[in-house]
C-alpha cells in the first residue's frame, strides 16, 4: 500500500515544483531514403518521418493525461541530413530543411533535430555543402535544429569547421536579426556529441541507432531545489544524498513514461536522459538550485565546486532508476532559460568566464548566451574552439549555443520567447583570436593514457 | 488497474459525497480512503479501482477535474503506476 506521504510528495513534486518529463523524443534514421535525385530523397524522408510519428504527438499527449505528468515536447530527431545529401546530385541542401519543417508541421512536434554535420575529422561529401546552407535553413524554417560536430575525444578539434562555424552563427544571426536572432537558438556546435540526445537543439539520431527509437529527457530543477531547501543546513555529503534520492525519482518518472511510450508506439525504448534542463519559469532553476546550496549568486566563487557536485550526484541517483541512460545526462546551463542565470548575468555576477569554468563539470556547454551583436566571426570561432578543448581533453561533451545580437550592445537584451526565454548581452574579451583560427588545420587528438 | 485520486483545498462539506458520486457513476471502486491535513490544507487520497469504468481513464480524470475546478479544490486522478515506479525499487 502506497503512503500518503509519498503519493502527496508526487503530487506536491508536479504541481508546485515543476516536475516535468522534458522531452519524448522519437529518433528515426533516414539512412534508407538516400537517393541520387533530390526530389526522390526528400520525399522518402517525408515519407519516413511522418509514417514514423504519425501518433507521436497524440501517444505523449495520452500518457500525459493517463499519468498526470506533463510532457512538454514531443520531438523527432533525424539521421545527419549531411550522410542523407551525401548521395544526392544536386546539393541545394536547403531543400532538406523545408522537407523536415513540413514533416515536423504534420506530425505536430514542437522541434525536429538532425540538420546536422559530423566532421570532427574533415569533410565528407555535403558536409560544407550543408554547413554554409545552415544560416538560410534556420531562417526559412521555424521548427528545425542544426548542430556540427567539429572536435572529438578520439579526432582531435578541426579547426576549418571551427572557423567555418564562426561564420554560421554569425551569418544565422544576421539572417534573423529581425526576429531577435533566434536562428542561432536552434544551433549547437558540439564536440564529442551523443548519438542518442533526446534534447534540443542538439538531438540527431546517430549512425549507430536502430532504425527508430524512442527516448525520454526528464527534468526538475525546482524539485531538487524544493528538497534542497527543505533540508535546511546539512553537509555537502547529507546534499549530494538528497540529490541523488531526488534525482532517482525524477528519472524513475522518465523511465515510466519512456517505457509506455515504446509499448504504444511498437517502437523500441532507446535511453532516459538524466538531464536537470530549466525553463525560464520561477521555481524551475538550476541556478537557484546552487544557490538553495548556500552561493549568494550564482557565478560567485564556488559555483563550479557547487555545479560538480550537482552533476555528478544527478547522474548517481538517476543511473540506477533507469535500465539504459544516456544522451546528455547532467545539469544544463542555458543562461538564457534559465531565471536565476538571467538575474546573475543582469547583475555582472555571472560571467562567460565562469560559464566556460561551469561547462568543464556540467552536461553540455557554453548555451544560449547573448553575445554583442558587432562580435567577429573569427571570436565565435575562438570561443568554440575553447569549449571543444575542454570537450576534448576531459572526454566529454561540450557544445556552444551563442547568439550574437545583432544591432545590440552589452547591457540590451534579446528575448526569444517561451522555452528559449531570453537575456542580457554579456560582455566578451575582445583581444583578437584572428590569426590563430585563420591557421585551420587540426589540433591533434589528446593522449589520454600512458597507463603502463 | 488501479489509480490514486487526490484532493486538495480547503475543507468543505460534501466532498467526499461528490468525488465519490463522480465515481460510482463511472463504475469506479473505492478501496481506501485517507484524510490529512497538509500544510493546513486539506488532503484526501483515495485509491479506486478502474478496471470497469465505464469511459477511458483520461474522461474520468478530465471530469474530477472539472468538479475539482467548480469546488474550488484540487482534484487529480492518477495511474498507480507513477508512484509505484516513484517510491518503490
Amino acid at each position: 500500500m502506497l503512503n500518503a506521504g509519498d503519493i502527496l510528495e508526487t503530487i506536491t513534486m508536479i504541481q508546485d515544483e515543476h516536475l516535468d518529463v522534458r522531452t519524448i523524443t522519437m529518433g528515426i534514421s533516414l539512412l534508407d531514403c538516400c537517393d541520387s535525385d533530390i526530389d526522390r530523397a526528400c520525399r522518402r524522408v517525408y515519407d519516413k518521418i511522418t509514417r514514423c510519428a504519425r501518433d507521436l504527438v497524440k501517444t505523449g499527449e495520452d500518457i500525459e493525461k493517463m499519468y498526470g505528468i506533463p510532457i512538454i515536447n514531443k520531438r523527432i530527431s533525424v539521421t545527419p541530413i549531411a550522410m542523407i545529401a551525401a548521395a544526392c546530385e544536386n546539393k541545394d541542401m536547403v531543400r532538406f530543411a523545408r522537407t523536415l519543417e513540413k514533416a515536423a508541421v504534420e506530425c505536430g512536434v514542437n522541434f525536429i533535430g538532425g540538420y546536422s554535420a559530423l566532421v570532427q575529422k574533415g569533410f565528407a561529401a555535403g558536409d560544407r555543402e550543408l554547413i554554409e546552407s545552415i544560416p538560410e535553413a534556420l531562417a526559412v524554417t521555424d521548427h528545425v535544429c542544426s548542430s556540427v560536430n567539429i572536435g572529438s575525444t578520439k579526432a582531435g578539434i578541426n579547426m576549418d569547421a571551427v572557423a567555418l562555424m564562426g561564420q554560421a552563427v554569425r551569418a544565422a544571426a544576421e539572417r534573423t536579426a529581425d526576429r531577435d536572432c533566434i536562428g542561432c537558438a536552434k544551433l549547437v556546435v558540439f564536440c564529442n556529441a551523443p548519438e542518442d540526445n533526446p534534447f534540443m537543439a542538439g538531438a540527431f539520431h546517430g549512425a549507430g541507432e536502430p532504425d527508430c527509437v524512442i527516448n525520454v529527457g526528464v527534468s526538475g530543477p525546482g524539485v531538487v531545489r524544493a528538497a534542497l531547501a527543505k533540508a535546511g543546513d546539512c553537509d555537502l555529503t547529507a546534499v549530494a544524498d538528497l540529490i541523488k534520492k531526488t534525482a532517482f525519482k525524477i528519472t524513475r518518472m522518465g523511465q515510466l513514461v519512456a517505457t509506455e511510450a515504446s509499448h504504444r508506439l511498437g517502437v523500441p525504448f532507446g535511453i532516459v536522459d538524466l538531464s536537470l534542463a530549466p525553463t525560464p519559469a520561477v521555481g524551475d532553476s538550476v541556478a537557484h538550485i546552487l544557490e538553495e546550496m548556500g552561493l549568494e549568486r550564482c557565478g560567485a566563487h564556488g559555483t563550479t565546486a557547487a555545479l560538480a557536485l550537482l552533476n555528478d550526484a544527478v547522474k548517481k541517483g538517476g543511473v540506477m532508476a533507469s535500465s539504459h541512460v544516456g544522451g546528455l545526462s547532467g545539469a544544463f546551463i542555458p543562461v538564457t532559460e534559465d531565471a536565476g542565470m538571467i538575474r546573475a548575468a543582469r547583475e555582472g555576477c555571472l560571467r562567460i568566464e565562469k560559464l566556460e569554468a561551469m561547462t568543464a563539470v556540467c552536461s553540455v556547454g557554453l548555451d544560449m548566451i547573448n553575445i554583442p551583436g558587432d562580435t567577429p566571426a573569427e571570436v565565435i570561432s575562438a570561443i568554440i574552439a575553447d569549449e571543444a578543448a575542454i570537450g576534448m581533453v576531459n572526454s566529454k561533451t561540450t557544445a556552444v549555443r551563442v547568439v550574437p545580437a545583432i544591432g545590440r550592445q552589452v547591457g540590451e537584451e534579446l528575448s526569444f520567447g517561451g522555452l528559449l526565454g531570453g537575456g542580457p548581452v554579456m560582455p566578451l574579451n575582445t583581444s583578437s583570436p584572428a590569426r590563430f583560427i585563420g591557421r585551420g588545420g587540426r589540433i591533434p587528438a589528446p593522449l589520454q593514457s600512458l597507463k603502463n | 488497474m488501479r489509480a490514486v485520486i487526490t484532493v486538495i483545498g480547503k475543507d468543505m462539506v460534501g466532498i467526499l459525497a461528490r468525488v465519490s458520486a463522480v465515481c460510482a457513476a463511472h463504475r469506479v471502486n473505492v478501496s481506501d480512503v485517507t484524510q490529512s491535513i497538509l500544510q493546513g490544507m486539506f488532503a484526501m487520497i483515495m485509491m479506486v479501482d478502474i478496471s470497469d469504468c465505464d469511459v477511458p481513464f483520461t474522461a474520468f480524470s478530465e471530469e474530477l477535474n472539472a468538479l475539482g475546478k467548480e469546488m474550488g479544490l484540487s482534484v487529480h486522478a492518477m495511474h498507480e503506476d507513477i508512484f509505484n515506479s516513484m517510491h518503490r525499487i
